[in-house]
C-alpha cells in the first residue's frame, strides 16, 4: 500500500517538476512548483520524517514560493511575451546531463533493490531531542546565519 | 515500510538532474535559475530523510531542516539581489550583466 502511493507521488512530484522548469511564465512555474513540493512532502511523511514533512509545506511551499510569486509580481516579469525562453539548443547540456544520470541510475538500479527495515517513524520527541542535544551548536549557526541574511537583505533592498 | 532506499535515490536524483538542468538551460531569467538551485536543494533533502529512514536516526531528517533554514537564507539574499539588479537594469536576463567581462 505505502509502495503504490510512494510510486504515485514521486509521479506527481517527476510530472510537477518537468511541468515547472519548462513553463513559459513564472508564475505557472511557480504553481506547479508547489504541486510538486506538496506531493515531496507527501514522500517525506511516508518516509517517517513528520516534521520534515510540515515544515516543507510550511516554509517551502508556504513562505519561499510566496516569496518568489511576491517578487515576479513586484517586478513584472509575468509577461511572456517579453522573456525570451531557452531554445532547443539551450538545453542541449540538460539533456546531455539527464543522459548521464541515468546512465548512472541503471548502475544503481541493477543492483536488487532492498527494502527498508521495519521503521516506525521519528517522533517529535526524538527529533527534537537529537536536534536541541546533540546539534544545538548547529542551530546556533543556523539562527546567526539567519540573521545575517536578513541584514544583507535589508541592505541590498534599501532605497538610495 | 517496504519503499527501497534505491528508489528514493533515483528519484532524488531525477530530481536533481531537473533542477540542475533547469538552471544551465534558462540563463536568460535568474528567477527561473533560482527555482533549479531549490529542486537540487529539495533533492538533496530527499536523500537525507531516505537514509534516516534506512538507518532509524534522526540525524538526516535534522539535516533536512538545517537545509531548509539555509535555503530561507539564501532565497531572502537572491531575490533582493534580483530587485536590486532589476532597478539597474530593468531586467533579469543574465546576459545582461556583463560590465565584469566575466
Amino acid at each position: 500500500m505505502e509502495t503504490i502511493v510512494f510510486y504515485i507521488l514521486a509521479a506527481v512530484t517527476l510530472v510537477g517538476t518537468v511541468l515547472a522548469i519548462t513553463a513559459r511564465q513564472g508564475v505557472h512555474a511557480i504553481v506547479y512548483l508547489v504541486t510538486s513540493f506538496f506531493a515531496l512532502a507527501l514522500i517525506f511523511y511516508l518516509l517517517g520524517a513528520p516534521m520534515v514533512a510540515s515544515f516543507e509545506v510550511i516554509i517551502y511551499a508556504g513562505a519561499i514560493m510566496v516569496l518568489f510569486l511576491f517578487v515576479i509580481m513586484m517586478l513584472d516579469l509575468g509577461k511572456p511575451e517579453k522573456i525570451q525562453t531557452p531554445k532547443l539548443y539551450d538545453w542541449c547540456p540538460a539533456i546531455l546531463l539527464l543522459v548521464v544520470i541515468t546512465g548512472s541510475m541503471g548502475v544503481l538500479a541493477s543492483r536488487a533493490a532492498t527494502p527498508l527495515n521495519a521503521f516506525a517513524g521519528i517522533s517529535v520527541q526524538e527529533f527534537s531531542f537529537t536536534l536541541f542535544k546533540r546539534y544545538g551548536a548547529a542551530i546556533e549557526i543556523i539562527s546567526m546565519q539567519l540573521l545575517f541574511a536578513l541584514v544583507g537583505a535589508l541592505y541590498l533592498g534599501r532605497r538610495r | 515500510m517496504s519503499i527501497p532506499l534505491e528508489h528514493v535515490i533515483i528519484l532524488a536524483s531525477l530530481l536533481f538532474a531537473m533542477g540542475l538542468g533547469c538552471t544551465v538551460a534558462w540563463r536568460s531569467n535568474v528567477i527561473m535559475m533560482l527555482i533549479g538551485i531549490e529542486i537540487m536543494l529539495n533533492a538533496v533533502m530527499l536523500v537525507f530523510v531516505g537514509a534516516s529512514a534506512r538507518w532509524g536516526v534522526a540525524d538526516g531528517q535534522l539535516f533536512a531542516l538545517l537545509i531548509m533554514a539555509l535555503t530561507s537564507a539564501e532565497v531572502s539574499l537572491a531575490l533582493a539581489m534580483v530587485v536590486y539588479l532589476h532597478r539597474r537594469k530593468k531586467t533579469v536576463n543574465t546576459d545582461v550583466f556583463d560590465s565584469m567581462k566575466g
